[in-house]
């Protein structure tokens, strides 16, 4: 479990997040909505240690991650698996070599132990058979399940996922939130999504934590996003006058069910 | 402001190579990554450097035969003072601000690449010490290559000597050959590698340094490649001035 107590960060003048306390649960896909500018990314950048809290507190269950020194946070971080997003895979390495870094840098598994561990992962991400390949070969999608591979292959505790959408059609994306989902329960990961994808948000949001303006503006699952009254979170979930049609006509016919 | 900037990189610069000392991650993967420094630096600069210094040793022959001309000074001298000069000054010098603009540049784009694309951040959250395994390599692999590349632009500029004193017929090819041969002190061969050795960090580090701290788009990263190139030659050329003073 991940537990923020009272985060506030600032960069000059600006205040970007204003106070955050919130948890994120083992065996979940934890996400973090918001709009654009609200702070969605910062508060990830703190999560994973690469930017400092101005106040406050991230604990990695009982272990203050914000008081630690660099070669104390290694122990965590070797916990860690992030999958960015524009995916940050080595341009000059192949998918197999991309995905095995990990193991060649932190492990002394043998040649042979290291090529079945990476085709297995390769295997769960459905990628078998691309080991060879470089990263500009492979789609936008690819990328993103080679991104997923390298950051599970170490067995984290700890998902990151910046953005896992971006760029991808609604069918890829959704084959990669189903991904996320299914590794989150296999391995009973903490995972944490930084997103403002709406379907991700009604398909493996577990938890969401809504940020508006640096603050925990909601929080709650996706099966309560429909029947919140938080003015705030329904102009951003139901931007458009299509999605909107759309709740009310859900809300209808569960209205009509009951 | 000036100042406070001038401070404020040398302070970054110096935390960034602390990491240079600190023991590898795992040391297969830093010397994996040597060797491929090694290669590109190395390997890659040959032809360039081989180059370069043949075409010195060629003007450094015809400008001195024509300061000699009607002095009393022998015309064999010519092979003397291309021999010295390549050595102590030229071969080092000229192929250390030539690697500045070749590997120098390429450095700070590949790592300024590199965290442009987040992939530093990745490094970073695996736990990889990201200072000594992207900066570390390189700057050994220079250690290793340059100075090794500066003797072959040594032998190469004589050799051009050789070429353009044959080409325009001043002094015979006996003449030449016993100006090479005339009062040989090894303590300019010692001068060349360490002037070599120290370019090399110079010219990796600094430019390693312009990548790593790269922010922005694509506009920012070729300034930080032209700031890689251009500091470096500075800095080279700061050095050479003193390691002269300290060496001769």
């Amino acid at each position: 479990m991940i537990r923020c107590e009272n985060i506030k960060k600032t960069f000059g003048e600006q205040e970007v997040l204003k106070g955050i306390s919130t948890i994120f649960e083992p065996g979940k896909t934890n996400l973090i909505i918001g709009k654009s500018g609200a702070g969605k990314t910062v508060l990830l950048k703190l999560l994973v240690g690469l930017f400092a809290p101005t106040s406050g507190d991230i604990w990695y269950g009982d272990v203050n991650f914000t008081k630690l020194s660099d070669r104390e946070r290694k122990a965590i971080r070797t916990q860690m698996g992030m999958l960015f997003q524009g995916s940050a895979l080595f341009d000059s390495m192949t998918v197999e070599e991309n995905v095995r870094f990990p193991l060649d840098m932190f492990t002394n598994l043998t040649k042979k132990e290291k090529q079945v561990r990476v085709d297995e992962t390769l295997e769960r991400v459905e990628l078998t058979g691309s080991n060879q390949k470089y990263p500009s070969q492979l789609s936008g999608g690819m990328q993103k399940r080679v991104g997923i591979a390298r950051a599970i292959i170490l067995g984290p505790k700890f998902l990151f996922c910046d953005e896992p959408n971006s760029g991808l059609d609604p069918t890829t994306a959704l084959t990669i939130d189903e991904l996320i989902q299914g590794l989150t329960v296999e391995k009973n990961m903490t995972t944490v999504i930084n997103t403002h994808d709406m379907n991700s948000v009604m398909e493996i949001g577990d938890h969401i934590n809504f940020i508006d303006k640096g603050e925990l503006a909601w929080f709650g699952n996706r099966n309560e996003v429909l029947e919140s009254t938080d003015e705030r979170l329904q102009d951003f979930i139901f931007a458009s006058p299509f999605l909107q049609r759309l709740r009310d006509a859900a809300l209808g016919k569960k209205s009509q069910s009951v | 402001m000036f100042n406070i900037n001038v401070f404020y990189h040398i302070g970054r610069y110096m935390l960034m190579m602390r990491h240079l000392f600190r023991r590898p991650d795992k040391m297969s993967m830093y010397w994996k990554e040597t060797a491929r420094q090694m290669n590109d630096i190395g390997v890659g600069s040959l032809v360039i450097v081989g180059i370069i210094a043949v075409f010195i040793g060629m003007v450094t022959a015809v400008q001195f035969a024509y300061q000699l001309r009607g002095s009393s000074v022998p015309m064999w001298y010519i092979g003397y003072i291309v021999r010295d000069s390549m050595i102590i000054e030229l071969a080092p010098t000229f192929s250390c601000l030539a690697l500045a603009g070749k590997v120098g540049s390429n450095i700070a784009a590949e790592i300024g690449g590199m965290r442009q694309k987040e992939q530093i951040d990745a490094l970073e959250i695996m736990g990889v010490d990201t200072a000594g395994y992207l900066v570390g390599p390189r700057v050994y692999a220079s250690i290793v290559v340059i100075p090794m590349l500066v003797i072959l632009a040594a032998f190469m500029g004589i050799i051009g000597g050789y070429i353009a004193s044959q080409l325009s017929g001043f002094i015979s090819d006996q003449e030449y050959r016993q100006g090479l041969l005339y009062i040989f002190n090894t303590r300019n061969v010692t001068m060349m590698l360490v002037k070599s050795v120290v370019f090399a960090i110079i010219l990796t580090s600094v430019s390693a340094y312009q990548g790593f701290y790269v922010k922005g788009g694509s506009i920012e990263l070729g300034h930080a490649s032209t700031q890689a190139v251009v500091f470096s030659n500075i800095l080279i050329l700061l050095a050479d001035y003193l390691i002269a003073l300290l060496l001769t």
